[in-house]
């Protein structure tokens, strides 16, 4: 079986149409994991026995003649931060070495209820902390097209999985880019829903006002597709909208002509890649070729983000990760006499040095004498932030952007300079703490054929415009690159 | 310099984090180095903008409201429609690294 172009659609239509099986299709998923994923290390755990009862009971519907749900049969890969019941789900950290959570996360229960079949859970940055994959506390990825470069991060084994067939689709989370730059990186799909769009429940906490799940695909319509299964309210995430779920997939062949594009100079400054610049600007060209109109656009506070973003991210975090202390579902280390001792000594070994770099960023900002000055100072820049991008949609229905400054980085490249990598998401960053949505679609590649990615950013709860935008930039690609 | 040594042991010890030698100075190093990049935050006027905790602050607020009666939306009926029930207490307990059945086992917190 050729899974290299395998899309929903396709894989579902083979099982329903009993030209294979579900449990066929997800054993050969599980034969190219074995085979390629040594020298990645997109998976963490494996749930080959899930996996193959949920195969079963596709091909019972199949061979009963029922009508399959939309993802019947269709693979599918886990970032390791989504619970699932009686399958270990560690965060990428060391501390959760061993959990195995009694429940499940709710977008992946709506994603088996439709028919996935989960086939294991995907490496990450410890607690989705980080922009390369290299803070994952047990290995690093790397990304199938450079063995030598990242993956980008944090969900670098969701991106890699899904760029080397190794699932149809995965889930990811974005709390500052971690899905759009290693979809970007890695040269797939990937969308990050409005907050509040899917329902949190089950996704290990990072930073509560701006961790988002979402789909990398290879194709913008698979993501609509995920997105339309795991999308609307769940009374177990009171922040989880109770908004009506359009049918994304019916509004992807909308036409585009007439829409307005804002391009905004500021995503065009200093630090940008020139051919990613290059690519990026082709693109725009394109869409302007399929008759949007492309309107310049001001996001001023756009290079306050990252201060921004990490005072508000490890102000969270730092809170979040408290829970942590070697008592109820973490590790605890060994022979120490007194409760105190025991908290710090199993946190000591169980977190990696960028989650403890952030838990003590966050615990000093919000620290007595600097709550003010640091905290408060970046939740009311934040508002800013957010206003520039209300003001920028009453002129525009989308933005488009480059999703990355740079195509992938070398493994080592960064990691000894956090500032340096903080940097890596500045363009993504902004739409996390706006809560706006935002999909990244490739648009190229560099010279050394590294992935470039396009984003497409948009209003609050209108995925379909960006998704729309994405599909039809994606066709036109297809049929004339 | 924004932190010393001495200010990193103080904040170790509010998140519970004990930190070694090697630690503590690379933490001196990185936690300048970012705060040093974050003053640029300063370069703002912020005094009549109001801080944005949650993207909901941003929609789906009823601004005609008072206090939390504008988040009335985020508000349910206290029942247990579609929520998940309590987990039994072995389950609970399944994932602790020390328990005696009923409760966590942890060291003595008081010596005597």
């Amino acid at each position: 079986m050729d899974l290299t172009s395998l899309t929903i659609d396709a894989a579902r239509s083979a099982v329903q149409e009993r030209k294979t099986t579900a449990f066929a299709v997800a054993e050969a998923y599980y034969a190219r994991i074995q085979k390629e994923d040594g020298q990645i290390g997109a998976f963490l755990t494996l749930s080959k026995e899930r996996a193959l009862e949920q195969a079963d009971r596709i091909d019972r519907m199949a061979t009963e003649g029922k009508i399959l749900p939309p993802l019947g049969g269709v693979p599918v890969a886990i970032k390791d931060v989504m619970s699932t019941q009686g399958v270990r789900t560690t965060a990428g950290s060391k501390i959760l070495s061993k959990y195995i959570p009694p429940y499940d996360c709710t977008a992946v229960a709506r994603l088996e209820a439709a028919g996935a079949v989960v086939l294991g859970k995907t490496n990450c940055d410890e607690f989705a902390m980080g922009s390369s994959n290299e803070n994952s506390g047990f290995h690093p990825v790397r990304n199938p097209r450079d063995l030598n470069r990242v993956p980008g991060g944090s969900s670098g084994g969701s991106a890699a999985a899904v760029a080397s067939d190794m699932a149809v689709v995965a889930l990811g989370s974005d709390t500052g880019g971690s899905i759009r730059q290693p979809a970007s990186f890695c040269g797939v799909v990937g969308l990050m829903p409005t907050y509040g769009r899917v329902s949190r429940y089950g996704l290990i906490a990072f930073a509560s006002s701006l961790d988002h799940i979402g789909p990398l695909a290879k194709t913008v319509k698979d993501a609509a597709i995920v997105l339309r299964t795991i999308a609307g309210r769940d009374a177990m995430d009171p922040t989880s909208a109770d908004l009506p779920v359009p049918d994304y997939v019916a509004e992807l062949d909308k036409p585009v002509r007439g829409l307005k594009l804002g391009v905004a100079k500021e995503y065009f400054g200093e630090g940008l890649d020139g051919e990613v610049r290059q690519a990026v600007e082709a693109a725009i060209e394109k869409l302007k070729g399929l008759g949007c109109e492309i309107v310049p656009v001001s996001l001023p506070h756009t290079s306050y983000a990252i201060p921004t973003y990490y005072l508000v991210a490890t102000a969270e975090a730092s809170s979040n990760l408290a829970r942590y202390d070697g008592v109820r579902y973490s590790n605890r280390a060994n022979g120490v006499k007194t409760l105190s001792g025991m908290y710090r000594r199993s946190r000591d070994e169980g977190f990696g040095a960028e989650v403890k770099r952030r838990i003590m960023l966050g615990t000093y900002a919000l620290s007595a004498g600097y709550y003010d000055a640091y905290y408060l100072k970046a939740q009311k820049v934040r508002t800013l932030l957010t206003r520039d991008f209300e003001e920028a949609f009453r002129k525009v229905d989308a933005i488009v952007t480059p999703t990355s400054p740079t195509a992938a980085f070398r493994l080592g490249e960064k990691s000894n300079d956090p500032l340096a990598m903080y940097l890596a998401d500045i363009y993504t960053v902004t739409a996390d703490l706006a809560g706006i949505p935002g999909i990244s679609v490739p648009c190229g590649e560099t010279k050394e054929k590294l992935p470039i990615g396009l984003q497409i950013l948009g209003k609050h709860f209108d995925e379909a415009t960006i998704l729309r935008v994405a599909h039809a930039y994606e066709q036109a690609r297809k049929s004339a690159p | 310099m924004k932190v010393t040594e001495k200010d990193v042991a103080y904040v170790a010890d509010l998140a519970n984090l004990e930190l070694t030698a090697d630690e503590r100075a690379g933490m001196v190093r990185d936690l300048n180095s970012i705060l040093d990049y974050i003053d640029m935050l300063n370069e703002l006027d912020t005094s009549d903008i109001p801080p944005m905790a949650q993207v909901s602050d941003r929609y789906g607020v009823d601004e005609s409201k008072q206090g939390s009666e504008r988040f009335s939306y985020a508000s349910r009926e206290d029942v247990l429609e579609g929520l998940r029930k309590s987990l039994p207490q072995e389950v609970a307990l399944e994932n602790a690294p020390d328990s005696d059945g009923t409760f966590f086992r942890v060291p003595k917190v008081i010596d005597r």
